[in-house]
């Protein structure tokens, strides 16, 4: 497969068979918590996919031309949570700078990225499973779509249904997660791609 | 002081449970479940760094500055998480293969993070860690109960021996992740709504 199409089964694939949300379980606290209205998990999904697309990335960068060539991988996990955090400080900071109507929309969710465990989570499957520098920028760009993807369609559904009766202790988190579990079994019906390992 | 203690305990196990009361840390809630072995690790691990990491950021909480409070937490519990990383990886390397990222994930789980903001930062180091305990012990129980529905329905085994008889179908589908999702939307269901009929003045429930 030339590296082109290569790339963009990866890239697929993240979203859509391996959708690190509903096959993983990454991110899961702020796809319960922050999805009641779409407006809120589009602006949490944007950042999702800006930071994760840039961060998983870096982190191949400090992971394989840094930590293994000292011979420091079991450092690895305290350095990837750290330049996530610095990642979305600085660009906190510099949102803030720039623009007021971005900050308003996007840079109010950065500080909550930094425990969002779909960005460290990526670059731990990005290790795990010993992807090139090429196939990590399809994973993290692909992943945090595909991240994005569920909570816009849950907060869809969520909408939806905001008004309707539903027995006490199912309310909130009950139905939330029956809803993700349908998602789920939708999404395992894509399994048709599958990503070249 | 006793009395208070008792009752954090209880409330961390019963009404405030951080997994069906307060829905957090749900990535590794399903990610681990699907088998009691990895499930009883993993809950090790996140006792360990929950009361650790609770003790730590009670003991240093007048000196850590508001601004890099977030930092600092995160810093105090990636070294636990480490520590139990490198242990597990040293004494069982194949339940550490299983669980894979899994182990570092701990560091975002949100019951810890959550726990070192709202309760160590405020509180001194004897009733954080117990806290952080008590937290711990009401994740583990929730996690154990998911896996034993998981896996025994699933794959029709108990800590990898079988319990049902050979003429038995496996439901796949519980041992996948919607499976996950519906099992713990049923616990939640259950528990919350029992949790939910009681009176909070009772104190203690389950």
């Amino acid at each position: 497969m030339n590296p082109f199409t290569a790339w963009f089964a990866l890239f697929f694939a993240a979203v859509f068979t391996q959708n690190i949300l509903l096959t993983n379980y990454l991110g899961m606290c702020p796809f319960l918590g922050a999805s009641r209205e779409i407006k809120t998990s589009f602006g949490l999904g944007a950042a999702v996919v800006f930071v994760m697309t840039f961060t998983t990335p870096l982190n191949w960068i400090l992971y394989h031309r840094l930590l293994i060539p000292l011979g420091l991988e079991y450092l690895g996990l305290i350095v990837f949570i750290c330049l996530i955090a610095a990642f979305t400080q600085l660009i906190e900071l510099v949102i803030e700078r720039v623009s007021d109507a971005l900050y308003a929309s996007l840079g109010i969710f950065l500080p909550l990225i930094t425990v969002n465990c779909a960005i460290l989570g990526a670059s731990l499957f990005m290790v795990a499973r010993s992807y090139t520098f090429l196939q990590t920028t399809a994973y993290g760009f692909g992943g945090g779509l595909g991240w994005m993807l569920a909570i816009l369609a849950m907060a869809g559904i969520r909408q939806r249904i905001a008004k309707n009766r539903l027995p006490r202790g199912l309310e909130g988190a009950g139905i939330a997660l029956i809803i993700a579990g349908l998602m789920a079994m939708a999404f395992t019906g894509f399994t048709g791609i599958t990503a070249p390992s | 002081m006793k009395t208070a203690a008792r009752r954090l305990f209880l409330e961390n196990l019963g009404a405030n449970n951080p997994v069906f009361a307060q829905v957090l840390g749900i990535c590794s809630t399903l990610a681990v479940t699907n088998r009691v072995r990895n499930t009883v690790v993993m809950s090790l691990g996140v006792i360990f760094t929950l009361t650790a990491a609770n003790l730590i950021v009670s003991l240093l909480r007048r000196h850590i500055p508001a601004r890099v409070r977030m930092m600092s937490e995160v810093l105090i519990i990636a070294t636990f998480v480490l520590l139990f990383d490198i242990l597990l990886r040293a004494f069982s390397p194949e339940i550490s293969r299983q669980l894979g990222p899994y182990v570092g994930l701990i560091i975002t789980n949100c019951i810890i993070m959550g726990r070192a903001e709202a309760f160590a930062l405020s509180h001194p180091p004897g009733l954080s860690a117990l806290d952080g305990l008590s937290s711990g012990l009401g994740y583990a129980y929730v996690l154990l109960l998911i896996a034993t529905i998981r896996e025994i329905l699933g794959a029709g085994t108990f800590l990898e021996m079988r319990v049902l008889g050979e003429g038995w179908m496996p439901w796949t589908l519980l041992a996948m992740a919607p499976g996950a999702f519906f099992v713990l939307a049923l616990l939640v269901w259950i528990l919350k709504g029992w949790v939910l009929a009681r009176p909070a003045a009772e104190g203690s429930p389950s």
